[in-house]
């Protein structure tokens, strides 16, 4: 696959003056970005910035009471996050949210869960559509399956797994969607060198070979400025920041934000 | 309007005596997070004991403490035996494994002191008050009023207990997050201990006034189960929460019996207070004095 | 060495799919069959056939409608023997009312009816969870029971809302004797069972379990939580609301609707709990288990009459077998919180490296 030039495409995502509040505290004031399509998009921020909130934002967990979003050159309003997935957002987690209960296998199945049509009917005799549809959605399922390199696990319950596969699961059943933006939320927590090295190289694999945009949180500092496109520093719920990777870095409000520097 | 006026105190009275049931219910949800469904089979397990003494000859003034003993050890054995095992299990789990405990306290209490129903006497006579029925033309039972008052006393006791005393803030802690509270120095098994001694206690007392009123029999499990619209209403961790939605359960259920239930066959005290809490859920899925939770993820 | 799956290679993903992809296991199910439909019509007696096996196979469907809504969908139910009412007197009614009708499509529409009864009470699931949830199918547990009761249009003003099962015919055949009610019973309960098990493991099922370990995720990845649940309160109660109808037909021939009281329900509940929730195969062994143990222990309670000349009343049978439901609750829960199924499970991962240690 082909997409266009890294980092630029198109605008995909425009978000404008995004305000969320829970009660009378605020998460997010304010924030406009965009993402342009096929690009590496990091949102990076001290802890409570507002930087999972503003993830939740895009993929309709939360909704903003003010501001819009712009997706693929529709205005949504008040989406829950069933319609997003339709639209082909995708996304992980920063605490893991496997199904637990299922094999690694049934896991990255529930990814595609809204290209199968068939009904409950149909299910049930395990016939006709129903049975394609399972077994060809199986055969997308086993390609995102050797594309992560997950193989050897296939059939072992998502409970019993260690941390590092875990997050190689989730982001599985994100791929499984075949999303055209992935939000990853991050992706690297809690592994370690090796670990993270695989990661980052599935991530701009994806980007590379399916050419999908993707939007990630991330505290490894290097590992941001190393693949990202374009950065965006919040703080405290409010943007602070905006630029390519050297662009950031050079910014002085981002480095007083991170570094603790008198205004 | 007397006639209401005399179904409406009924009701609350009877109120006030599921609000002594649900407490049992509040006491242990706040300190251990455990929907005890068991705490009907021990209101049965407590009055069955107590007659069960008494028919040996024993003084009630004897046969209490013992009885009261008998509830703690329970209690206690309780949370030793099935709750301990079970901590950090979903909350679901341990609710399945109360009904377990309710079924197994229930065939235990029956099979100590048979499943005859018998009567139970604290003294006090279920007729109506003379100077009320001459003055304001209402029948409100003797036995109704004294019994609701004694569980107004004891449900303003465990309020008091809860924020005056050291315990009830240690215990306050421990509901709040047991992580913490352990980290604090509080401790736990002293607490969860004293909890399910309480509980017990309350069973105890849930169980004579019951008793006394039905006869004691395998249907008192079932004036627990009225709890749980109780505390579906009032929320599960609330000690107001349980008085004023015993109060509502108690009332609404008299006067749908009496008004709406001749119009089609009776009999629906049965459902109608779960069908109330159902309704109520849909709208206010927090209850009554519960706060709305924020679902993080 | 017995138990092993080398050499089994699949060639396809529709190979690997299939319900028993080890050959082990189609041999044992095979067995199973052949044993249910050839040997036992032969060996069994009307005793057994009454006592035993049709009970137990009507209950197993019970469990497998209410593992699906439990186990499968988490959504923890306490009225699982109302919705068996709704079947049985769905089906009384239909037969009743609708002259000739045919007695499996009126098994077939009081699921239906049962089905339509259980999405209404699964409205509450969406807003609320856990045992709040549990406690509002105590209101459908005690509401139902009392309306069948209570309204004589149901039971065609009998008193006290009894009825009798009309006769259950089939192309002429009448089934009267215990054996051929069992053999309806076990056709009815494993085509249900075979349906029940393709659900679960195709994309319904999925959404199911999704919904169950984590709602929110699943709402993310394009689940809607409605229908899932929906889907799940319905075909739940469509298991439970056909096996009621059987309950009534095949098994008790009259009942009233206290029958399906709340220790029905209970009962069904232990099922599950002991059997494993959230598998199929556990549904039947927690019904096994569950519809044995009484017997076992009136035997256990006979041997101690005659050997030790005990004088053990029936009341105490019955007070043991309450204490043997809680103590092994309890127990499972602890110890083996997925039930005698994982049980099963261990022992063939141990069968499959036997002898070896690992």
């Amino acid at each position: 696959m082909t997409g266009p030039a890294r980092g630029g495409g198109e605008v995909i995502l425009q978000l404008e003056r995004i305000s969320l509040a829970f009660g009378g505290v605020k998460a997010l004031t304010d924030i406009s970005f965009d993402v342009r399509e096929h690009e590496i998009r990091a949102i990076i921020g001290p802890n409570g910035a507002g930087k999972s909130s503003m993830l939740n934002v895009i993929n309709g967990v939360y909704r903003p009471q003010e501001g819009t979003i712009t997706f693929r050159g529709q205005v949504r309003r008040d989406m829950d996050s069933h319609e997003v997935a339709k639209n082909g957002i995708a996304r992980t987690f920063q605490n893991i949210a496997l199904f637990r209960g299922m094999s690694v296998l049934d896991n990255i199945m529930t990814g595609r869960n809204l290209k199968m049509k068939a009904g409950i009917f149909e299910q049930a005799i395990w016939f006709g559509r129903a049975k394609r549809e399972e077994l060809a959605n199986r055969l997308k399922v086993e390609e995102v399956i050797d594309f992560l390199e997950i193989q050897h696990i296939r059939k072992t319950p998502v409970g019993r797994l260690p941390y590092g596969l875990q997050k190689r699961v989730e982001l599985a059943r994100a791929l499984a969607a075949e999303p055209t933006l992935l939000l990853l939320d991050e992706p690297m927590a809690g592994m370690n060198v090796e670990e993270k090295q695989d990661m980052c190289r599935f991530i701009l694999d994806v980007n590379e070979q399916y050419g999908t945009t993707i939007v990630l949180i991330e505290h490894d500092m290097g590992v941001v400025m190393d693949i990202s496109d374009r950065v965006v520093v919040l703080d405290y719920g409010k943007k602070i920041g905006d630029g390519t990777p050297d662009e950031v870095r050079a910014d002085k409000a981002v480095i007083a934000a991170y570094l603790g520097v008198a205004h | 309007m007397s006639f209401f006026l005399e179904v409406l105190i009924g009701g609350l009275l009877s109120g006030v005596m599921y609000s002594l049931v649900a407490l049992g219910f509040v006491l242990i949800y706040k300190a251990s997070g455990v929907l005890n469904f068991a705490q009907g089979g021990m209101v049965f397990f407590a009055a069955l004991t107590y007659v069960g003494l008494l028919e040996f000859d024993l003084s009630p003034w004897l046969a209490i403490p013992i009885t009261l003993v008998v509830m703690v050890i329970l209690g206690l054995l309780t949370e030793r035996i099935v709750l301990r095992p079970l901590v950090n299990q979903p909350q679901i789990t341990l609710f399945m494994a109360t009904i377990g405990l309710a079924f197994f306290v229930e065939g235990l209490a029956q099979m100590m002191w048979g499943a005859n129903v018998r009567a139970l006497d604290l003294g006090l006579q279920d007729e109506p008050i003379a100077w009320v029925s001459d003055h304001l033309n209402m029948m409100i039972s003797k036995f109704d009023l004294t019994a609701a008052g004694v569980a107004a006393l004891l449900v303003t006791g465990l309020a008091l207990f809860f924020s005056r005393t050291r315990i009830g803030r240690a215990l306050r802690a421990v509901a709040d997050d047991h992580q913490a509270a352990l980290a604090v120095g509080i401790p736990l098994q002293q607490i969860w201990g004293i909890v399910w001694g309480v509980a017990g206690f309350l069973a105890l007392v849930a169980g004579l006034l019951w008793g006394a009123r039905n006869g004691v029999q395998f249907a008192l499990t079932f004036v627990a189960l009225k709890a749980l619209p109780v505390l579906i209403l009032g929320g599960f961790e609330s000690v107001p929460g349980a008085i004023v939605g015993g109060l509502i359960i108690g009332a609404t259920e008299k006067l749908a019996e009496v008004y709406f239930g001749p119009l089609v066959g009776g009999g629906i005290e049965g459902w109608f207070p779960y069908m109330l809490a159902l309704v109520f859920l849909l709208v206010r899925p927090e209850g009554i004095f519960g706060e709305k939770i924020i679902r993080r993820i | 060495m017995i138990y092993r799956e080398a050499g089994q290679f699949k060639t396809s993903y529709e190979a690997d799919a299939a319900i028993f992809p080890i050959r082990q296991d189609r041999i044992g199910i095979a067995v199973i069959l052949v044993l249910a439909y050839l040997v036992m019509p032969f060996v069994a007696t009307p005793y057994i056939f009454t006592a035993i096996l049709t009970p137990f196979l009507i209950l197993s469907l019970a469990a497998i409608g209410l593992n699906i809504l439990t186990g499968y969908c988490g959504q923890l139910s306490l009225g699982t023997a109302a919705f068996m009412a709704i079947g049985a007197f769905a089906s009384y009614n239909f037969m009743l009312r609708v002259p000739g009708m045919p007695i499996l499509v009126a098994f077939a529409l009081s699921g239906g009816i049962s089905a339509l009864v259980g999405m209404v009470f699964g409205l509450p699931s969406l807003r609320i969870r856990g045992f709040y949830l549990a406690v509002t199918t105590l209101a459908a547990q005690f509401f139902i029971v009392w309306c069948l009761a209570k309204i004589g249009w149901f039971s065609n003003y009998s008193s006290s809302g009894v009825i009798t099962a009309q006769e259950v015919t089939i192309l002429g055949y009448e089934f009267v004797s215990p054996e051929s009610r069992y053999l309806l019973v076990l056709v009815i309960v494993s085509l249900l069972a075979l349906a029940a098990k393709n659900l679960v493991r195709s994309n319904t099922g999925r959404s199911w379990m999704a919904v169950r370990d984590m709602d929110v995720a699943a709402e993310v990845i394009g689940i809607r939580l409605m229908p899932a649940k929906l889907t799940a309160f319905a075909i739940s109660s469509f298991y439970c609301g056909v096996a009621g109808a059987l309950y009534a037909y095949l098994y008790l021939g009259t009942v009233e609707p206290e029958a399906y009281n709340l220790d029905l329900s209970f009962r069904i509940l232990f099922m599950i709990i002991i059997g494993g929730v959230g598998s199929i195969l556990g549904s039947f062994l927690g019904s096994a288990f569950i519809t044995l143990l009484p017997v076992f222990l009136s035997l256990v309670v006979a041997f101690l009459e005659t050997t030790v000349h005990l004088p053990l009343s029936k009341a105490i049978t019955s007070n043991l077998e309450l204490m043997a439901f809680g103590a092994l609750i309890i127990f499972f829960l602890i110890v083996e919180p997925h039930g005698l199924a994982r049980l099963w499970q261990i022992a063939k991962e141990k069968l499959r490296l036997w002898p070896f240690p690992y």
